[in-house]
């Protein structure tokens, strides 16, 4: 009996670190990235992907305080390039830059109730939301 | 010196031709070379303190290019059916004397830039906040929407966003739940250009807004205060606003 609970064990263990994994990998898609203006960032992906919120959560104190925009780091440049061809947004559904990966994650993403997910451009052609 | 010296026209008329030394002008030098002269990364500085001079004898009765063009800038639109509760950064206010010539004024209000701004005194968090250049703004980041500021501001200058917005201009984030009100433009300050609403003023013939330097002796603005009668809306409350008023 002990012998048999063992092998249960063993099985339950061996599920959990081949099977599970796998499930969990076809169970949730990676993102689609649709970007309009594909080029060269100001850092490399893993960089961005790592810090891009300490980048504009400091440079979004300098700007609003300090009155210093038109640096490296600017939210506007980032959806100027990453907003995609279908609606000119960077959120609109799981295939936009910003809402994709934060869909992934899971992470509320907060910029966009204040900030303007089109670019300029964009905005005066009126493409809503 | 009295605090009421200290805070008082005389006073800051002093302090700003004191400053001469400091803000070492060339004559001629233009109001706006200053904000032009700022690198990219350079911080705004306490040398400047930006100001508004209206002449309420050339702002004309019915006219509203100042509210139309803040509003295209600023992309403000009107809330959905329910206007008292619409955003309103700068509006006008026609005024007539009921003695005498029964003389007829107009003019428009927004926020005066107070030196000493009471809305930014009441503000639990940190969100209103005056910059170096003396523009008074809500930090959205910060503000929990208590609306304490619209309570304290004696001109009613602040409005608060009840609905959800989509429409925004790139360069002027706003949103629902937060406090907000006339920033001098300030995006366009920082590209070395004035407000939108002296702009549009300008170009309607009145020319009645004069946006600049209230440090900067040589400039146009400090000049007028210095030579022509102005008055402080509620000057009693010695808030010292940046916007003052010619001809009321
Ligand atoms: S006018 Fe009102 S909102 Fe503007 S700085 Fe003065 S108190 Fe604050
Ligand atoms: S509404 Fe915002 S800016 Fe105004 S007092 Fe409250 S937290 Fe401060």
């Amino acid at each position: 009996m002990l012998r048999h609970a063992g092998l249960a064990f063993a099985a339950f263990v061996a599920f959990i670190v081949f099977a599970l994994p796998a499930v969990a990998l076809a169970g949730v898609p990676k993102p689609v990235i649709d970007i309009a203006n594909p080029g060269q960032c100001i850092a490399s992906p893993e960089v961005m992907r790592r810090t891009h919120m300490d980048m504009l959560l400091h440079q979004r104190d300098k700007t609003m305080h300090e009155g210093q925009r038109g640096g490296k780091v600017d939210l506007n440049g980032c959806i100027d390039c990453h907003a995609s061809k279908s609606n000119g947004s960077v959120l609109g559904s799981n295939q936009n830059f910003c809402q994709s990966c934060h869909a992934y994650a899971a992470v509320k993403i907060d910029c966009f109730e204040c900030h303007q997910p089109k670019p300029g451009k964009a905005r005066i052609a009126g493409i809503k939301p | 010196m009295s605090e009421e010296q200290k805070t008082g026209r005389r006073a800051f008329i002093a302090a700003s031709v004191g400053a001469a030394g400091f803000v070492a002008l060339a004559p001629g030098v233009k109001l706006m070379d200053l904000a032009q002269a700022r690198a990219p990364g350079e911080s705004v500085s306490g040398k400047v303190r930006w100001g508004m001079l209206i002449d309420t004898t050339k702002c004309a009765t019915g006219c509203s290019d100042c509210v139309a063009a803040c509003a295209t800038e600023n992309a403000i639109e009107p809330g959905s059916g329910r206007p008292a509760q619409s955003s309103q950064w700068i509006r006008k206010i026609e005024l007539k004397e009921k003695t005498g010539g029964h003389r007829e004024l107009s003019l428009p209000m927004m926020c005066q830039h107070c030196a000493n701004p009471p809305c930014v005194d009441v503000c639990p968090t940190g969100a209103s906040f005056k910059r170096a250049d003396g523009i008074v703004l809500v930090d959205r980041h910060i503000c929990i929407g208590c609306r304490y500021c619209m309570m304290a501001c004696p001109y009613q200058a602040r409005s608060f966003v009840h609905e959800p917005l989509h429409h925004q201009n790139p360069e002027v984030p706003r949103g629902q739940g937060c406090v907000e009100a006339c920033t001098f433009c300030v995006q366009r300050i920082d590209r070395g250009q004035g407000p939108a609403c002296v702009e549009a003023c300008g170009k309607s013939g009145h020319e009645a807004m004069l946006f600049g330097d209230l440090n900067d002796p040589g400039g146009e603005i400090a000049k007028r205060i210095s030579t022509v009668a102005s008055s402080q809306v509620r000057a009693d409350l010695r808030l010292d606003p940046g916007v003052r008023y010619q001809g009321i």
